[in-house]
């Protein structure tokens, strides 16, 4: 059977796939590729299914081996991708498939922007499956567990017909995130939602797969001590704690919050909150809707 | 009238007065475009296509009218619970009753499943006798084994799997709240009836 070894899997890295929705009610959250868009680029770029299980590794320092030869695409952050054997490497594309022989090793470097590559691999990772998803949740421990070195990653026989397609353009956005107001906005003050629209926030070192944590001014609330009975959330929605610093849910989320959600990232903007480094600066925008 | 609130482009939450009533309509009649159904505690958030006619969606969920229980199909389940939790004297203490009047009392009620959160397969139960309502730990544990019986505020629970979590412990339970290799992994779901029974010594 054809396999990739993992070498490394740098800071973490987890198998995804498009998650698994529809059982929210049992208190599970959708999880799956949290930059939907990339993930679904390098399937398609090797000919699989645009959901087929695939890699998602954060920051740098991924390396797998291939035990047999295999076509790989790698999407998502920018930075090097090397791939090597016997003590040479050589630069490799993103946003292409990647040819590799028995023993090639391909490595992921440092990003020099963004923070989550998708490794996929022609004919699909084979990964076991909770309830119908092949993807790891982080907070609920759902899925495959977090990847190992030597990890034996087993590929699935099935493909769809080769990619017509060499490269693909991609252009990031640095353009301001869209927010719907609500469905708590009128739980905070006039000032709380202008001081969202016009911050420069800074993405905090404590976001992961669950929340994006963002570093500026504290969001005040009308009426300070006031209980939000638990109510469901979905990813996207900026939750506000008692200290006010907005958090914007990830695809690990939790199900239901108790602390009041002020707007909601349109879903179409989603991808990018994926791939937002600690430290990097954000603005949101209020999306108008008819 | 139920209220509505949009939240985000892919779903809207309805307030209302009765969350399982609005949850078994949507289920019995779902409406165009929507998706999922997730009860909250006062709450039903619908998740919808990115095609849905959200204007026409928000007007039929407005006008929703609850369903009524279909009492044959009533589940309710019994949970036998070993009463030695590690914060049993300290909540007899807080409501001001012996440790033998909170177990009576946690047994007594009829519990139903509000909704579902937190962790997979926890359910946060209604129906607490008033007189146990207690807050959560100041400081919640790194390690709750899976099995405990506990209650917070309004709440009681049972922790599907072992996590972190700030409730008080009354005891623990053989049931097994979460299990992927069942069909209907969840023992508890939104709407399920519960009964806490002492454990067989």
């Amino acid at each position: 059977m054809t396999r990739l070894e993992v070498v490394s899997p740098g800071p973490l890295a987890l198998v995804q796939d498009d998650g698994r929705p529809g059982w929210a009610a049992l208190g599970v959250g959708p999880s799956g590729s949290f930059d939907r868009a990339s993930f679904g680029l390098a399937n398609r770029l090797v000919g699989n299914r645009g959901t087929a299980p695939a890699i998602e590794a954060l920051s740098g320092g991924f390396a797998v081996r291939a035990v047999s030869p295999c076509v790989v695409a790698v999407t998502g952050a920018d930075g090097n991708v090397t791939i090597g054997r016997d003590g040479h490497a050589a630069l490799a594309a993103r946003n292409s498939p990647l040819h590799l022989r028995t023993g090639d090793v391909l490595v992921l470097g440092m990003p020099t922007s963004g923070l989550r590559s998708y490794i996929a691999v022609r004919g699909g990772l084979r990964a076991g499956l909770a309830l119908g998803s092949s993807s790891r949740d982080t907070l609920a421990a759902l899925g495959p567990e977090p990847l190992v070195a030597g990890d034996q990653l087993a590929i699935g026989p099935h493909a769809l017909g080769h990619p017509h397609v060499d490269h693909a353009p991609v252009r990031p956005s640095k353009s301001a995130l869209r927010v719907a107001r609500g469905p708590r906005d009128d739980w905070f003050t006039p000032e709380a939602w202008q001081a969202l629209m016009s911050t420069s926030w800074a993405v905090s070192r404590h976001s992961d797969r669950v929340g994006v944590r963002l570093d500026g001014p504290a969001l005040a609330r009308r009426t300070p001590g006031r209980e939000l009975a638990s109510e469901p959330v979905v990813t996207g929605a900026v939750q506000v704690p008692p200290d006010g610093r907005p958090v914007v849910l990830g695809p690990d989320r939790p199900t239901t919050g108790g602390y009041p959600v002020i707007g909601v990232v349109l879903d179409a903007d989603l991808d990018r909150m994926a791939q937002l480094r600690p430290g990097d600066l954000i603005t949101f925008q209020e999306a108008d809707f008819r | 009238m139920n209220v509505v609130r949009r939240c985000g482009d892919r779903a809207l939450l309805l307030e209302v007065d009765d969350v399982h009533g609005i949850a078994r309509a949507l289920r019995a009649a779902p409406l165009p475009g929507a998706l999922e159904i997730v009860p909250g505690a006062e709450t039903v958030l619908i998740t919808h296509t990115s095609e849905a006619d959200v204007p026409g969606l928000a007007r039929a969920l407005a006008a929703l009218v609850p369903l009524p229980a279909d009492g044959s199909a009533e589940v309710v389940v019994a949970v036998a619970v070993t009463y030695d939790g590690a914060d049993l004297a300290e909540v007899a203490s807080l409501s001001g009753l012996s440790v033998a009047e909170v177990v009576s009392l946690h047994q007594r009620s009829d519990y139903v499943v509000a909704f579902c959160g937190f962790a997979p397969g926890f359910a946060y139960l209604r129906g607490l006798d008033p007189a146990l309502v207690v807050p959560r730990l100041v400081t919640p544990r790194t390690r709750v084994p899976a099995g405990s019986v506990a209650i917070a505020d309004t709440w009681s629970a049972v922790y599907p799997r072992e996590s972190p979590g700030g409730w008080q412990l009354l005891g623990r339970t053989e049931s097994v709240l979460w299990d992927l290799s069942r069909p209907a992994p969840a023992l508890l779901s939104p709407g399920t009836r519960v009964r806490f029974v002492e454990a067989a010594r």
